[in-house]
């Protein structure tokens, strides 16, 4: 069971009006290593992980729902106001032909979200290395993303979302570290 | 001197169709040296934390575009 919070995890704010900006943060709402991508796979992954680690990933995945959050915003404020013409002249033009301005899940490129973006090997350290990884695939996109924009409040709240997959990561890694149960043991050599 | 950016110098051939990028860089954030997060790290404040993304200063890497460092970033 979920409590809602009303609010954004960080506060959105977008400062330039720049639908070019929309196209390329659809990657991180419905791409590979996107939001949506990311919390299914931890949500999921949880039920067959060591009970150790479940409390681990029902946090993160629940976060990166809160982020899923503040992408959608993100996306929105930048394409409410766009006429069709301006939607062609951002690269915009196949998505509004199929959904006008309403948000979907594809990547920038416009390929809809699979479930093949994301697995459950069952293994505890090949699930949780593949989360590792996807933690950097995804600060690697903010990164990308950053590079793009001139927007400094969008940038602002981009560095927000880089800095908790950062912070993401070291919790998987610390949840690998866990289940090899070296930590704290007295080894002798 | 310990960095959470490294650069390496990709080849640079004669014939190259574009203006050569002589360094390139990249992002070692700092999860990749902490390993398991040892107790009593130093903390931000509530308020600062909010806006850093992290309560743990040692795990604080903010990221800027070229644009953004020539303005001399936004440290916090």
């Amino acid at each position: 069971m979920w409590i809602y919070e009303k609010k954004l995890q960080y506060p959105v704010k977008v400062t330039t009006c720049n639908p070019m900006l929309a196209k390329f943060l659809i990657e991180q709402y419905g791409g590979a290593d996107g939001e949506l991508s990311a919390a299914l796979r931890y949500l999921n992954q949880r039920y067959s992980i060591p009970d150790k680690v479940i409390g681990l990933l029902t946090d993160i995945g629940t976060e990166e729902f809160a982020h899923l959050e503040m992408i959608a915003t993100m996306i929105y404020k930048l394409t409410k106001d766009a006429t069709p013409e301006q939607m062609k002249a951002a690269g915009l033009g196949d998505h509004y032909a199929n959904h006008d301005n309403a948000l979907f899940y594809h990547n920038a490129a416009g390929a809809p979200w699979t479930a093949t973006y994301i697995q459950a090997k069952g293994d505890p350290i090949a699930d949780l290395y593949e989360d590792i990884a996807a933690e950097e695939k995804a600060r690697a996109t903010y990164q990308w993303i950053i590079n793009m924009s001139d927007d400094p409040d969008l940038n602002d709240a981009l560095r927000f979302l880089r800095e908790r997959e950062i912070v993401h990561s070291l919790r998987f890694r610390e949840a690998v570290e866990i289940l090899k149960e070296e930590k704290d043991k007295k080894r002798i050599f | 001197m310990f960095t959470l950016y490294k650069t390496h110098r990709p080849f640079v051939g004669p014939f190259d169709p574009c203006p050569p990028i002589r360094v390139k860089s990249f992002s070692t954030p700092p999860n990749l040296y902490i390993g398991f997060q040892p107790n009593n790290f130093p903390q931000f404040t509530p308020m600062e934390a909010l806006r850093a993304g992290t309560l743990w200063k040692p795990l604080y890497d903010p990221y800027y575009n070229s644009r953004e460092l020539a303005k001399g970033g936004n440290p916090l």
